[in-house]
């Protein structure tokens, strides 16, 4: 696979600190997932990490802390999961998914297992469900040679292709190249002629107002 | 090592509040839910402290860590715990301004430690980063109430390194030496963003905002950063 368009530093450092919300961290996991390169750059930032962590201040614990560390390993008391990335059983399966972890958990399957909701004009979608009510993510497909749909957004939108290509101007965007933007781009994606194109797209979520009225002027006011 | 102390128990009240206090007014106080903190009375009282340990190089961290996860040596783990259990502890007091919360934390990263020492790799690693990353791991799920996704090495749709990038990465312990003296060559204002990125919870936009700083300058101020270590590195190759 050859990916073209990588994640910005800021999003990596995101990723590293720990600091984005669930639908920006899905699509930067499944990007990482797709790509060695920008997993080399995570790596190094997480390596400056560790090295800032070494020179922190440390501050001064009492002794019984270890004393009470020590009694709960004896007790056996097993930690809480927390673990950096680690091997687990390899899962077995006769060709491997389109979809990568953890986009695929999220959607509960992979593309033969989704089922997917009508936009209208040919295109499909999937609402992800996220505990996090600050970002909306969603898997979107968009038929071969057409333009995606209802498309507006007002803050930041990251679009991770999974399936297909599509063009964006003179860009073109394949399988694990990401394209971030933000309220000042103005785009119009286009999938590729001969293949659906298959995206993860994750925006801002449309603000909430708790007044019918605000609601109704909403898409008058487009905000 | 060990010191009677009541100075010292006032000593580490105020190190820990005037971290809290670096950290500005902006960042929340979020209690993390957890379980053990229903607890926290028994732990009021304050004792005899534990004198942070100064040094502990990476191959010295690294052996014990192998000593830990290899035989499960508890004289081992009391070193890494007098060396990193401040450091983890003094991480994670960045967010909160209870010490208590800080302590419960720092616990479960310890105990985190132990039992997962036998998966630590020396032979490419970074003892440090390797504790570091549990930490934050854990101080993600205290202080986020969402999910933690990450990418999963064993999952057949994974695309492994190629060896190209497998070189980038931080391969051997010359690198760790390699990427620490780059580190000291860097210049504090960069030093400090990457600090308040990594450890104060800080997006871009924040930081800017925090040291009234242009967007455009943190990001590229970032950008130098990286660039530099990532020279350093393959000047070493």
């Amino acid at each position: 696979m050859n990916i073209r368009h990588h994640l910005s530093d800021e999003l990596l450092v995101g990723f590293a600190s720990g600091t984005l919300e669930e639908g920006w961290r899905l699509a930067v996991a499944t990007h990482l997932a797709l790509c060695p390169n920008c997993r080399a750059r995570l790596t190094l930032m997480e390596d400056a990490a560790g090295e800032l962590f070494e020179s922190i201040s440390p501050v001064p614990i009492e002794v019984s802390s270890f004393d009470r560390l020590k009694q709960r390993i004896r007790n056996g008391e097993r930690n809480r999961s927390a673990s950096p990335r680690q091997p687990t059983e390899a899962v077995k399966m006769v060709s491997p998914p389109t979809i990568p972890e953890p986009l695929r958990t999220y959607l509960g399957g992979d593309l033969a297992d989704l089922k997917w909701k009508s936009l209208g004009r040919g295109a499909y979608h999937i609402p992800i469900k996220l505990a996090d009510r600050s970002t909306t993510a969603r898997l979107l497909r968009i038929p071969a040679g057409k333009p995606v749909p209802e498309h507006s957004h007002g803050g930041r939108e990251l679009t991770l292709v999974l399936r297909g290509s599509f063009h964006d101007g003179e860009l073109l965007f394949a399988r694990g190249d990401i394209e971030e933007a933000d309220a000042s781009v103005e785009h119009q994606p286009v999938a590729t002629p001969g293949q659906d194109c298959i995206c993860l797209a994750v925006t801002d979520a449309p603000l909430r107002f708790s007044s019918w009225f605000m609601r109704l002027l909403q898409p008058v006011l487009r905000i | 090592m060990i010191q009677e102390a009541e100075g010292i128990v006032t000593g580490a009240m105020e190190t820990i509040l005037a971290i809290s206090a670096t950290a500005g007014p902006d960042i929340p106080f979020v209690r993390p839910e957890h379980e053990s903190l229903v607890e926290l009375g028994r732990y009021k009282k304050r004792g005899r402290m534990i004198e942070p340990a100064g040094e502990l190089t990476n191959d010295e961290a690294c052996s014990l860590l192998e000593a830990v996860g290899r035989d499960g040596d508890i004289q081992s783990f009391e070193t890494l715990f007098r060396y990193y259990g401040p450091r983890v502890k003094a991480y994670m007091a960045r967010l909160t301004r209870d010490p208590n919360i800080a302590e419960e934390l720092m616990q479960e990263v310890m105990i985190t430690v132990w039992n997962k020492a036998g998966q630590f790799e020396a032979t490419r690693g970074n003892a440090g980063t390797w504790i570091f990353t549990i930490a934050r791991n854990l101080r993600i799920d205290a202080y986020r109430k969402n999910r933690r996704p990450d990418f999963d090495v064993n999952d057949p749709a994974f695309v492994p390194d190629d060896t190209k990038s497998a070189e980038n990465a931080l391969a051997d312990r010359q690198d760790a030496t390699r990427l620490k003296d780059a580190m000291k060559d860097l210049p504090q204002e960069q030093i400090q963003l990457l600090t308040l990125s990594f450890f104060d919870d800080c997006s871009h936009s924040k930081i800017a905002t925090k040291l009234n700083l242009p967007l455009g300058t943190v990001k590229s101020r970032i950008r130098l950063a990286f660039a530099r270590l990532r020279a350093a590195l393959e000047d070493g190759k």
